[in-house]
């Protein structure tokens, strides 16, 4: 059947089972957007393209389906970089279709042209410059095939104008209903190496001070109930780092939460005095690790990963697995089953990590009357006030952390956020694309006051597009982390960070954007404020909470020094020999 | 330059590649985003049209090579690639060096070149240019002996490689 490469392209994405986009049209992609009237495809349209990038990865990590954006030239995909960077860093299945002046003009500086394949060659797992419009659906099958399979990823296509423009004799093509992935350099192998997984159930056996340590790879290999069952089998504690908030539950009595920089002290102190680390789907992050050096420096290593890329890229590895989590858990469990635990007694270590949790536990000071909010008991509040599946997607700095520490996660794939590319202004738009891919459920953003500035013109998005996310905005007016690092590391000295008390009137910028809104100064009110946000489903809801400005995250490990030496709150210094 | 430790040698890397517009700029971006250095490199078609084969001798001290090749490998348009072991393969480069000389040195010139086993391409008046194809120390060795009479312009190319065969002539 003949059809012109706009065509084509639509009914390739509806041939992968497309069927939800976020973009934004504009003069070299004018041409695809004109089969969209017709199609299946629900096209939301952003405000801002990074914002459409940024739904598509919230709508991707919610649903575990990828996200597809689709932007013009030039200005366009130059504004859709940091979407594809975050999601590279966050392994996030996602693609991203850019138009591109037409190929004879490819080189000639020509209007909104742009090397973009050249500019993102390095922040995608690939990229394709289309140059004919015969190879569009080979190319769209191939994109999904590399953007879903192994560790996932972005992909960005480029499409120049003449061959999706039907009035352009090169648009013409032949379309065929079975078309052929050609990868010969692209091969996913997720089996793992028996041998491999019984020397780490040696290792498991026989250690004394064990911890498994998880990332966002379990929740990419939808691992979560394999974890459950490994953990209960042999006890073992865990952590889930940042990316892997929810993989584990966080009320099971082996949760110890989030390692890292920010993570609880029991979390960082049971890695740092740990003998094995069994780490699936996690890469050592330098959050996760502190100072390389002094990072568990007597635990031996199991690392599973499939991508063979990080096994050894930080940390050598006793035992690699390269493989898929999920398969590798079963094995290890099934073989454990068959050979048992081992009998190594662990009682001392646990009672160390209990005497941490009771004399470590996340604190904060209860604000006095008078005085502004604390974020982290607004975060309390949310948490106590939302269903248990409630997904909550964050921006990038103090309330992020607050989110991630104070936050109950139960349920997998319920925390959304940006933790390789710490992309502030994520929140909103992630929510947005969470909250279209599972509209049954309550999505809220939590975010910053500086983030917010960054990305809420897409709450226009949300109301026009009937998209009803809320946002609780922690507003401290300051870049909070920022001025955490200024005060602890520069002598107070603030330098930029503080951004106004009054300006915007977010209260009325939310409400001007279509939102009902409301700003809480008061503890008495927020339980209330809350409540009235949870009964509006017809709208996006913004609360501005005015939170203390001096509230610092803890506990924390400073820039450059090893997880031994870990910053606690004022309140438990006398609990540090 | 054979300074190499056993644990930091340099690595010959030959990387198989499809043969489309833009794989040779992501292989040296890749290498310019890790971090890894290339001391030498050759691209050029193969046996078979739709391939090509990159020869990338790597600098086995600025990244661990298991690590340079992993990441090598990720490259969708990657297709193969060989880590040759020293000794077990054979490695060209082929130098074109224009030296200075009077007409009555041309003989001496002329003798070491044969010994080299290289060949005159082309003569002026006080002036002749070699070309030289070996190893990369054979070509090291016969550049430093040609120092003396004043190197004009040099050009060398990039290493390229292939693994041993069952039974090695040379």
């Amino acid at each position: 059947m003949k059809t012109d490469g706009g065509q084509a392209l639509i009914r390739s994405l509806e041939r992968e089972g497309v069927e939800v986009m976020f973009g934004l049209p504009g003069g070299a992609i004018l041409p695809v957007y004109d089969p969209i009237i017709d199609s299946k495809i629900r096209h939301i349209l952003v405000r801002h393209e990074q914002g459409a990038g940024h739904m598509a990865e919230g709508y991707a990590q919610a649903t575990g389906k990828p996200g597809v954006a689709m932007v013009t030239s030039g200005p366009a995909a130059t504004n859709i970089v940091t979407p594809l960077c975050d999601a590279y860093l966050d392994s996030i299945p996602m693609v991203v279709i850019t138009g591109q002046v037409p190929t004879a003009a490819i080189g000639t500086d020509a209007f909104q042209e742009c090397d973009t394949t050249g500019i993102t060659a390095s922040i995608t797992k690939h990229n394709f410059l289309v140059t004919e419009a015969q190879d569009i659906p080979q190319v769209i099958k191939e994109a999904f095939h590399i953007a879903t399979t192994g560790r996932p990823g972005p992909v960005l296509v480029d499409i120049p104008k003449d061959i999706v423009d039907p009035t352009n004799p090169r648009s013409s093509l032949e379309w065929e209903d079975n078309v052929e992935i050609d990868l010969p350099g692209y091969k996913v192998d997720t089996s793992v190496d028996p041998e491999a997984i019984q020397k780490a159930v040696e290792l498991i056996q026989n250690a004394e001070r064990p911890i498994l340590y998880i990332g966002g790879g379990i929740l990419k290999s939808r691992a979560a109930e394999s974890l459950l069952e490994l953990a209960e089998l042999t006890g073992i504690h865990v952590v889930t780092t940042l990316m892997a908030r929810g993989a584990f539950p966080d009320s099971h009595e082996l949760c110890l939460g989030m390692p890292g920089m920010h993570g609880n002290f029991t979390a960082v102190t049971a890695m740092q005095e740990s003998d094995l680390l069994i780490t699936l789907g996690a890469r050592f992050d330098d959050r996760v690790t502190g100072k390389l050096d002094e990072f568990a420096v007597s635990a031996k290593i199991i690392h599973v990963d499939i991508d063979p890329a990080e096994l050894g890229k930080v940390r050598r590895p006793d035992v690699p697995v390269q493989g898929d989590c999920r398969t590798a858990i079963e094995a290890m469990v099934s073989v454990l089953r068959d050979f048992g635990s081992g009998n190594t007694d662990r009682t001392a270590w646990k009672s160390r990590i209990s005497g941490w949790q009771e004399r470590f536990p996340l604190v904060y000071e209860p604000s006095t009357p008078g005085q502004a909010l604390k974020p982290q008991f607004v975060i309390e509040k949310l948490r106590d006030a939302t269903p248990a599946d409630t997904i909550v997607a964050s921006g990038v700095g103090q309330h992020q952390m607050w989110a991630s520490q104070y936050w109950t996660f139960n349920h997998p794939y319920t925390w959304i956020n940006s933790g390789g590319l710490g992309t502030m202004g994520f929140s909103i738009p992630a929510a947005i694309g969470a909250k279209v891919g599972c509209p049954e459920k309550m999505v809220w953003a939590v975010d910053g006051d500086g983030c917010f500035q960054m990305t809420a013109q897409e709450l226009v998005t949300a109301r026009v597009e009937n998209i009803p996310i809320k946002v609780a905005l922690l507003n401290n007016s300051y870049l909070g982390m920022v001025r955490q690092w200024q005060d602890m590391f520069y002598e107070e000295r603030h330098s930029e960070v503080f951004l106004s008390k009054e300006i915007p009137d977010y209260k009325g910028w939310a409400e001007s954007m279509g939102c009902f809104a409301m700003r809480v100064d008061d503890p008495d009110e927020v339980e209330e404020a809350i409540a009235q946000a949870n009964e509006i489903e017809d709208r996006p809801v913004v609360i501005d909470f005015r939170t203390a400005a001096e509230e610092k995250v803890y506990p924390m490990v400073a820039s450059g020094t090893g997880n031994s030496d870990v910053i606690v709150p004022p309140s438990q210094e006398k609990e540090i020999r | 330059m054979n300074t190499e430790s056993p644990g930091h040698r340099n690595h010959t890397l030959v990387v198989t590649v499809e043969n489309k517009s833009g794989v040779l700029a992501r292989v040296a971006s890749l290498f310019a985003r890790r971090a890894f250095n290339i001391r030498s490199l050759a691209v050029a078609p193969t046996e078979d049209e739709h391939l090509s084969r990159i020869t990338i001798v790597v600098d086995g001290e600025s990244a661990p090579i298991e690590q340079v090749v992993n990441q090598l490998d990720k490259l969708i348009n990657v297709v193969d690639i060989q880590d040759l072991q020293p000794g077990h393969a054979i490695e060209r480069e082929l130098m074109l060096v224009t030296v200075a000389v009077e007409p009555e040195h041309r003989d001496d010139i002329v003798e070491q070149l044969d010994r080299a086993g290289g060949k005159v391409m082309s003569v002026g008046a006080d002036s002749m240019m070699l070309s030289l194809v070996g190893d990369p120390e054979h070509i090291d060795t016969f550049e430093n002996l040609l120092r003396p009479f004043g190197i004009l312009e040099i050009q060398r190319t990039g290493r390229v490689a292939l693994a041993n065969l069952d039974e090695t002539i040379e």
